[in-house]
């Protein structure tokens, strides 16, 4: 729906100036994630010209100083937090998108949308040192160390909640109004009008939100680091400290030089690989819906 | 929502439903009551520290004592240099993508999805291609410069979404009456369609805030750790997000600042959201024209 493009012609000098300049901003906003992309391979070209993508899994341990890459146990890191946050926060936020338009009372609905609303706000960093100080100490009194994987999941899951929970309440509120009444003439009783009408006819848009979620669970770096314990390690219980992808490259770029530099911008790249390969199922379920 | 919701049967005699209500409820309860938890600690433990002296002192002792002058003042610039950037270019890609290009065009395509991918790079991605390409490739070294830039690249997706719902939003009759007048579309544009769009700029760029401000872990290794009042903004300057994390992770004894620097966090970042809201149930209402 653009009626100006090809109506009326630029015949005014400053609409040719004001065009000129329009393309140039959306040809920066648009070049930027090729920018990044280049240079993340282009820094990770280093280590990736004499060391084979292999010896990322291969190799027996992360030792950057001794030129062993093993990025394995990251990796884990990574995708169980990211699993096990998903998991919880799903269901978790369906429900409370569920609660807001089908079993709230009026009064009630509005502030809790808020409140999701404001939970959404709260930048990683406070929600990481609330980990630290609250959630890994409980977890130590339950089973000894405290920082792990475990509380990596719990923060995540409140950190994600948000996000799938507004998805979902979105999607609930493009549900037609007739589908209920047509459930609720046929005397469904509300939970099984939810579960048979309401939320396959909702389905493309939960789908894109746990997309969304799982996308914010890769990518999430201060509380992690913060509550993860940071241990080079594929854990063997759920009590175990871990380190993540996203943990690794805040924590050693500091100080990292040539192959270990590169080393972690090949780590970037992993991440970024993950996010496209979200972005482009995202799109394709979208386009389901249409 | 909810004016003409539709009522169902409630049977919560039947185990079935009774159990879907349970959970439901159980569900709400569990996310209000662990809200409330970390916003009440933080309340809790953060305002007997809050003072004016803690506002306008500069840390001592690696942040133990002390206050958060210099830091509130790296993180208005790091801000200040953020919006400065990415406003200008975020306004123009709107205003391309709304009104100038059509939806088939390659061009516009090509910019909205590099624009969506953009939106969900991990922030620390974003911070390993600004201290490549702002710190390094560009020599601005660890400086706020360098900081404000990355943010720039982070913010711009979100800025430029509101903003071009609310060009989107304008009438096309504006456009019709403004064409038929003969006005050039220069004009068009700097007197009648921004005004119109202006609530939902304003969202977009509190939004663009908030996220800016939220954000630590693109700055950690862009603008830095030092914790001085920065003198230009080639100086490395240490955000607030960033002497939190500091604090809490690598000072023991930092946990009472660390408290105190989450609470103005959070309060700045309920204020801004507060704004937000504000503006796109009120000021999305009317639409303001002026000529």
């Amino acid at each position: 729906m653009t009626p100006s493009s090809s109506n009326t012609s630029f015949r005014w000098p400053s609409d040719r100036l004001l065009l000129w300049l329009l393309h140039g901003a959306a040809s920066i906003a648009g070049a930027i994630v090729i920018l990044i992309a280049a240079f993340l391979i282009l820094e990770a070209l280093p280590v990736l010209r004499h060391i084979s993508p292999l010896r990322f899994f291969t190799d027996s341990s992360w030792h950057p100083a001794e030129g062993l890459y093993k990025l394995t146990p990251m990796l884990w890191g990574t995708l169980l937090a990211m699993a096990g946050s998903v998991l919880i926060a799903t269901p978790l936020g369906i429900f409370s998108a569920v609660f807001c338009h089908y079993y709230a009372p009026q009064a009630l609905a509005r502030p809790y949308r808020r409140l999701i609303e404001l939970l959404a706000g709260i930048p990683s960093v406070v929600y990481g040192f609330w980990g630290l100080v609250v959630l890994v100490p409980l977890i130590g009194e339950i089973h000894p160390p405290g920082p792990s994987l475990l509380a990596g999941i719990l923060i995540l899951t409140i950190m994600i909640l948000p996000t799938i929970a507004l998805m979902a309440d979105a999607s609930l509120a493009n549900v037609p109004q007739h589908y209920l009444r047509g459930a609720a003439a046929l005397g469904l009783p509300r939970g099984a009008a939810i579960r048979g009408v309401v939320l396959p006819a909702a389905k493309s848009g939960l789908f894109t939100g746990v997309i969304l979620e799982t996308g914010r669970a890769i990518g999430e770096t201060m509380a992690i680091l913060m509550v993860c314990g940071n241990v080079v390690q594929t854990p063997s219980s759920i009590f175990d400290p871990i380190r993540t992808l996203t943990a690794n490259i805040a924590l050693e770029m500091a100080y990292a030089l040539g192959d270990h530099r590169a080393a972690l911008f090949v780590s970037g790249l992993v991440l970024m690989t993950m996010i496209i390969a979200l972005t482009i199922a995202a799109e394709w379920i979208s386009r389901g819906r249409r | 929502m909810g004016e003409d919701r539709v009522e169902t049967l409630n049977r919560t005699q039947n185990p079935r439903e009774w159990l879907a209500t349970v959970l439901v409820w159980g569900a709400a309860t569990l996310v209000t009551a662990i809200f409330s938890w970390l916003l009440g600690d933080i309340l809790w433990h953060g305002l007997s520290h809050i003072s004016w002296a803690f506002l306008t002192a500069p840390p001592e002792n690696a942040g133990r004592r002390g206050g958060i002058g210099p830091i509130l003042v790296s993180t208005a610039l790091i801000l200040g240099v953020c919006l400065a950037v990415s406003l200008p270019i975020g306004i123009g890609t709107a205003i391309l993508l709304a009104e100038f290009t059509s939806a088939q065009s390659l061009f516009g395509r090509v910019t909205r999805r590099s624009l969506d991918v953009l939106a969900g790079v991990p922030s620390i991605v974003v911070g390993l291609f600004g201290n490549a390409f702002f710190c390094k490739a560009l020599g601005l070294g660890f400086s706020i410069l360098s900081g404000g830039l990355t943010l720039a690249c982070m913010v711009l997706p979100i800025l430029i979404r509101s903003t071009e719902e609310g060009f989107r939003a304008v009438p096309v009759s504006y456009r019709l009456s403004a064409a038929s007048l003969g006005l050039s579309r220069t004009t068009t544009l700097l007197h009648l369609l921004l005004p119109a769009a202006v609530p939902s700029l304003l969202v977009g760029l509190v939004l663009g805030i908030g996220r800016a401000i939220a954000e630590t872990a693109a700055l950690i290794f862009t603008s830095g750790y030092v914790d001085r009042m920065p003198e230009s903004l080639l100086d490395s300057g240490r955000a607030l997000s960033i002497h939190i994390f500091d604090l809490s992770m690598n000072v023991s004894g930092g946990d009472a600042n660390a408290y105190a620097s989450s609470l103005v966090l959070v309060v700045l970042l309920l204020a801004i959201n507060g704004t937000a809201s504000w503006l796109a149930n009120y000021g999305l209402h009317r639409k303001i024209v002026t000529i």
